[in-house]
């Protein structure tokens, strides 16, 4: 598998808070990664340094042979790297539709007939083709997401980042979500996903990733680390996360 | 004599009405292009208040800051009397257009400003996760809603424009006000004075309305 993501040695702070404590991380080409671990340990702002919604203050990231830095470059990555986000982040002014054709139309240069027409097939493949003249105020949440989720598809990125995007959902949406996500992990695209859904992990993931204080602690398969647990911490947070 | 005699006197109403009519069109055209310069000067002020490099920055706080302090007769008056020591002669128009759009562009570089940063950050990021431009993320994501918000205070700040050109009277401009008393001294008789306060009413009672309505409407909050 060739790597698409190498992240070697990050460092993030917030302060004097350190958020990403020299964090390796690489993710194959077509690989489904799962990044668990308690809140505060640093999986968000993780994938947040991959497309530089974060900028980290040490360490190389290289996206698909690019080098990830502030500039001229960093264009050419972020529409290689799509990103579903916890609060959906539709833009509200517009309908679904024009939520999802939005980014081809500026930043590929399709028209807007083209890209509208992209954007019906993205929000049909998401079961939504009926609602794509509503605007996101008339939405649900599991289908605000799923247009979010069309959105970042829109741009054809050969790598999709999931920030919890089940943890804002009403438990009974959650469902509908992961469906879409589980459909889109048999279509070989990369996925890296921050998540509490650890059935979904278990399902989807060719790896789970612990990740506990801004260090990854201990990753490999679902069964493994779900089953075998070696360090301490995580055996912590699986009984925490799993027994109730 | 009767109060309507001396202050409600048709005749003398009807005789100086093409002259408050012509005030009221230069009244008209001022306002309106200080409203529109004010506008395009405040969204720019904005916007290089909030992204500009630091010096640039700090320059346009300084000129926001200024024009919000001064008081427009002031303005108006050292624009108009004093800048022809300097050789620059301003008309009386040219004068009470860039003293009241200046003044108008810093009050909307404020309103904009408050409204930019009552977008959602994830508005931000949304944008920049789909490798929007920062020119496109401000047109098509950002500007639509702060817009949306700003409109109330934005139309309340236009009928601030619109009333203070009455001031440009001082430096002779013909405007409403300055045909009204020009009209007095003519028919000595203040019926013009009040034909003119009724004329400002008659526009402007209606905008006044019309925040009233906005801003109801944006209390009430769809989204």
């Amino acid at each position: 598998m060739n790597p698409i993501i190498c992240m070697t040695n990050i460092v993030k702070k917030f302060g004097s808070f350190t958020a990403l404590d020299n964090v390796d991380l690489t993710v194959g080409e077509g690989e489904i990664v799962v990044v668990i671990g308690p809140s505060g340990s640093g999986k968000s702002t993780l994938i947040r340094c991959i497309n530089q919604l974060e900028v980290h203050e040490s360490g190389t990231i290289e996206v698909d042979g690019h080098m990830v830095k502030r500039g001229a470059g960093l264009a050419a990555v972020r529409a290689e790297v799509g990103m579903v986000f916890q609060s959906f982040n539709l833009f509200p002014h517009m309908t679904a539709l024009q939520n999802v054709a939005l980014a081809p139309v500026r930043v590929r240069g399709l028209s807007w007939d083209e890209s509208n027409a992209r954007a019906a097939k993205l929000l049909a493949r998401v079961g939504l083709e009926s609602h794509a003249s509503k605007y996101p105020n008339q939405l649900s949440g599991g289908q605000q997401q799923r247009v979010g989720i069309a959105r970042a598809l829109a741009m054809e990125p050969k790598i999709l980042l999931f920030d919890e995007p089940t943890s804002a959902l009403d438990p009974e949406m959650v469902g509908e979500v992961l469906d879409v996500m589980l459909k889109l992990a048999q279509t070989g695209v990369t996925m890296v996903i921050v998540t509490h859904e650890m059935g979904f992990a278990r399902k989807v993931a060719d790896r789970v990733v612990f990740m506990d204080g801004g260090r990854v602690v201990e990753q490999g398969p679902p069964k493994e680390l779900f089953d075998a647990p070696r360090d301490p911490r995580l055996r912590a947070f699986l009984n925490a996360i799993l027994s109730h | 004599m009767s109060i309507f005699d001396t202050f409600l006197n048709w005749d003398v109403f009807v005789r100086v009405l093409p002259l408050l009519l012509s005030g009221l069109w230069v009244t008209f055209t001022l306002g309106i292009l200080a409203i529109i310069l004010g506008l395009a000067g405040g969204l720019l002020l904005a916007l290089l208040r909030l992204y500009s490099p630091t010096p640039v920055r700090q320059i346009t706080i300084a000129f926001i800051d200024v024009f919000r302090a001064i008081p427009i007769l002031v303005l108006l008056v050292v624009v108009y009397y004093a800048l022809p020591f300097m050789g620059l002669r301003l008309s009386p128009f040219a004068a009470a257009a860039s003293s009241l759009s200046f003044v108008s562009a810093a009050y909307s570089a404020e309103i904009f400003r408050a409204g930019i940063q009552a977008v959602a950050k994830g508005q931000f990021e949304a944008a920049r996760a789909l490798s929007l431009s920062p020119f496109r993320t401000m047109t098509d994501v950002i500007l639509p809603q702060a817009i949306r918000v700003v409109i109330p205070p934005i139309t309340s700040n236009a009928i601030n424009v619109m009333k203070d050109t009455a001031l440009a009277s001082v430096v002779a401009m013909p405007d409403l006000l300055k045909q009204a008393t020009q009209a007095q001294a003519l028919t000595a008789n203040p019926t013009p004075l009040i034909g003119a306060a009724v004329i400002y009413l008659i526009i402007l009672l209606p905008l006044v309305r019309l925040v009233a309505l906005l801003e109801k409407r944006m209390s009430a909050g769809n989204r």
